[in-house]
């Protein structure tokens, strides 16, 4: 094998007596693809420190660069040897123009002090061309698209002597589409001899185009193996350290009567002509890509938004969902796509989060918050969802997205619902934590809840659903049951719809 | 042409011109070229403190201070003009209250980058201590009689036009100096490294830092060059009236603030061109001068602009909001 662009040497990083790197050894050849892959808190983002020299490796530790030893300690030495990283959130400047983001960084960097702004056009445009992408210079880059800001920042490291590019996460964000455009620029990078390392917990797709797949776990590494050799669910067993079975999930059937039944509902440009029918304690799956309007059916049934037309039965009477308030009064919950920014109160503890959907039942006489009862049903729902948390008064946003995302399911559970919409449940959250909510999901079921589980990952509605329905362009294409149907013919026709 | 009803300042420039009109249809003194001198001249003041505020709003901070900053350089020089008065001319003076403007401007950056406490607090607190010490010091004495040669310099116009009864004016030195600032503070914002730094700051302090950009001194920068166009201004207020007071500039942050944002600048950083300034300046002041022009009472003055300023604002999320739902359906066809 000829001699690795970079080398790392029995690389080991300690921070406050916590081992984060365990003498791992880890190489990328000129102009690879190699994808790191592991767990959250597998010690990937410090590899990623130390290659790009914003943190130092403990002394013993062998870094070479071309086969030459390297000591730097500084972001600008790393940049230097032609190492960049685009981080998940692509650090652009969301207020300038596609040219001065990709251009304006090496102006800078060389002390100059005015702009030539047909110099900077010129330099974006070369970047570009290098990847064949084709954007406009002047189009502002907050309102282009997540895909288009990464390619931005992938033309902005291509401004510099690039010769690995490492990328963190950069497929979190991204609907098939994307990735796959995504993934031929990466090939094309390849073919100009740049190497790239992918940094990801998400792996199906990238796995197509590696050429080698590093694994990491609790900060050792676990190996090294051809991308060919691996699918997803090997990589799993890798990643987990544990086999994980996955099986099916079967509806019990609760009566057939529909606890929520849709009839020809539409809203002008977000959904047309929806029918189903929502049985108690089912798990119906909705997948379709972004904007097919999935998200948009679902907070119409919350009543964040009305339908223009058609009708909403619930339990067999047409009811009016005008806001959030009457869907809470039917007993409809919904867990939002973005935990985040609308499901949580991110600053505040964990209890306060979990009880503040319950608080008008947490009251004694005089309508005064009672401290036993608040403290009663925390408790409760943290032993019942086994939330991981050093205390609750600690605030979630300092939590995993796992053990997040599981704060926000016990808030609406607590809330006892009958019927409970879920909006990418999984999304940003490591596998095996994905699993444990999945669990807590059929158990639901298993009690009665009937659930709606809108996802864009198809194994993940295939696996955990009865029915599936398949949106497009506001419109259900298909209705799939999972006893029948193969994962395959899913996905088809979601793809074929493109 | 699309582009142009894309940008902010064309739908400023249209309120210019339909309150202009209106304003004309009932005091046709408004639109002549005497009034529009006067009005230049009297409103270079405000658009002096405009150039350093857009600075320092596109930098993604505020300083409400520079009216007491101003208050203390003008204050200076008038003690200085008072005592040596026939001893210095009107570039030292300039000089002196620029130079303390800026130090005073440093001290604002210092505490806002080191003790990472928000702009808007920072200055509240340099703007009461500032103005407190120049209250104290002063005991509020109002300061006039100053040298001829001071009065003289007001005077000065580049050229000179004569009414029908015989009374001159014309194009004054005093517009001119904020005429040759907008050209400064325009090229420094659009050819200059430095300038584009200041937006990127704005946009993404982060991304600034990790793309290398020196953040330290480009707040050093910003709030030392809001400093200087206070002791600037400082000046020209002094030449306008021939008298400093304690109390006539403290109080005044507002109008300038709404000024830069009714020109587009964002309260949140990032955004703001000097064209959209001096649009937003003009605005202010035909509303000012077209209020008294059609003998309505001042003291609506204050309510008007409030209301433009709120549909203003009003107008411009309103587009974004648009802008941002329009780019997320083209993105799902």
């Amino acid at each position: 094998m000829a001699e690795p662009f970079l080398a790392l040497r029995k690389v080991s990083k300690h921070y406050a007596g916590v081992t984060a790197l365990d003498k791992v050894d880890f190489d990328i050849q000129k102009g690879e693809i190699h994808c790191l892959a592991g767990e959250n808190g597998s010690g990937k983002s410090t590899i990623i420190k130390i290659i790009s020299e914003t943190v130092k490796a403990d002394p013993g530790s062998v870094i070479e660069i071309k086969g030459h030893a390297v000591h730097g300690n500084k972001a600008i030495d790393a940049i230097n040897k032609g190492i960049q990283v685009i981080y998940q959130d692509p650090s652009l400047f969301p207020n300038l123009t596609v040219a001065e983001n990709i251009a304006l960084g090496g102006f800078v960097a060389s002390h100059r002090k005015l702009i030539n702004w047909k110099e900077l056009r010129r330099g974006a445009e070369k970047a570009m061309a290098r990847i064949d992408v084709r954007l406009p210079l002047d189009a502002i880059v907050r309102e282009i698209s997540i895909a288009d800001q990464q390619l931005v920042a992938i033309c902005r490291a291509l401004t510099r002597d690039v010769e690995l590019l490492i990328m963190d996460e950069p497929t979190a964000s991204l609907t098939k589409k994307e990735v796959d455009s995504l993934l031929a620029v990466v090939t094309d990078m390849k073919s100009k001899g740049i190497a790239t390392m992918f940094v990801s917990h998400k792996l199906n797709e990238i796995l197509q185009i590696a050429d080698r797949v590093s694994v990491i776990r609790d900060g050792k590494m676990v190996g090294t193996y051809p991308g060919s050799e691996l699918n997803d669910e090997k990589l799993t067993i890798l990643m987990t350290g544990k086999k994980v079975e996955y099986q099916r999930f079967v509806a019990g059937k609760n009566g057939n009567n529909p606890i929520l039944e849709c009839q020809w509902l539409s809203r002008r440009g977000e959904y047309k002509d929806i029918n189903f029918k929502l049985f108690p304690g089912e798990i119906l799956g909705i997948t379709g890509l972004l904007g097919s309007g999935r998200t948009e059916l679902a907070l119409s049934l919350f009543g964040i938004s009305q339908p223009d037309t058609g009708e909403i039965l619930f339990n067999g009477k047409p009811v009016n969902i005008r806001s959030i308030q009457d869907a809470m009064r039917l007993g409809i919950a919904y867990v939002p796509e973005d935990r985040l920014t609308q499901g949580l109160v991110n600053n505040q503890s964990v209890g306060k989060n979990i009880i503040v959907t319950t608080l008008d039942s947490l009251v004694n006489r005089f309508k005064l918050l009672d401290q036993g009862k608040v403290t009663d049903s925390i408790q409760r729902w943290i032993k019942d969802l086994t939330i991981k948390i050093p205390s609750v008064e600690s605030p979630v946003q300092t939590l995993s997205g796992g053990n997040q995302q599981r704060v926000v399911l016990a808030k609406w559970i607590a809330t006892q619902p009958r019927v409970l919409i879920l909006d990418g449940p999984t999304i940003g959250i490591d596998v095996a934590a994905k699993f444990d909510i999945h669990k807590i999901i059929r158990e639901l079921a298993e009690k009665g809840i009937a659930i709606i589980l809108i996802s864009e990952e198809i194994p993940e509605v295939y696996n955990n659903c009865n029915r599936v329905l398949v949106m497009h362009k506001g419109c259900i294409l298909g209705e799939y049951d999972t006893r029948q149907a193969t994962q395959e013919d899913i996905q088809n026709h979601v793809n074929g719809a493109y | 042409m699309k582009k142009l009803l894309t940008r902010h300042e064309t739908y400023v420039f249209l309120a210019i011109v339909v309150f202009s009109i209106i304003i004309t249809s009932i005091n046709p003194s408004f639109f002549t070229i005497e009034n529009l001198f006067d009005l230049l001249k009297s409103y270079s003041l405000m658009g002096t403190f405009a150039i350093g505020m857009l600075f320092v709003l596109i930098s993604g901070g505020i300083d409400i201070s520079f009216t007491a900053t101003a208050t203390i350089t003008g204050y200076v020089v008038a003690v200085l003009l008072l005592k040596y008065g026939e001893g210095l001319n009107i570039l030292s003076v300039f000089l002196i209250a620029g130079g303390i403007g800026i130090l005073l401007g440093l001290f604002n950056a210092v505490i806002i980058y080191f003790f990472k406490i928000p702009s808007i607090i920072t200055t509240i607190a340099t703007l009461n201590i500032y103005y407190g010490i120049l209250t104290v010091v002063s005991k509020g004495k109002w300061l006039y009689g100053f040298p001829t040669w001071f009065g003289d310099f007001n005077n000065i116009r580049v050229f000179t036009l004569y009414t029908a009864d015989g009374n001159p004016y014309g194009l004054s030195i005093i517009t001119v100096i904020w005429f040759a600032l907008i050209l400064i503070g325009w090229f420094i914002l659009r050819y200059t490294i430095l300038g584009r730094s200041i937006y990127a700051m704005g946009g993404n302090p982060a991304s600034a830092q990790r793309a290398g950009f020196n953040l330290l001194g480009l707040n050093l920068f910003v709030y030392s060059f809001m400093g200087l166009m206070a002791g600037i201004g400082s000046v020209i207020q002094a030449l306008l009236v021939q008298t400093v007071a304690p109390n006539s500039l403290v109080g005044k942050e507002m109008d300038v603030i709404a000024a830069v944002v009714l020109g587009g600048a964002s309260l949140t950083g990032g955004t703001g061109t000097m064209l959209g300034t001096i649009l937003g300046v003009t605005l202010i002041a035909i509303m000012g001068n077209g209020l008294t022009l059609m003998h309505v009472s001042s003291l609506w003055y204050k309510v008007i602009i409030g209301f433009v300023i709120l549909v203003s604002v009003g107008v411009s999320a309103y587009r974004s909001k648009r802008s941002t739902r329009k780019h997320i359906i083209t993105e799902v066809n």
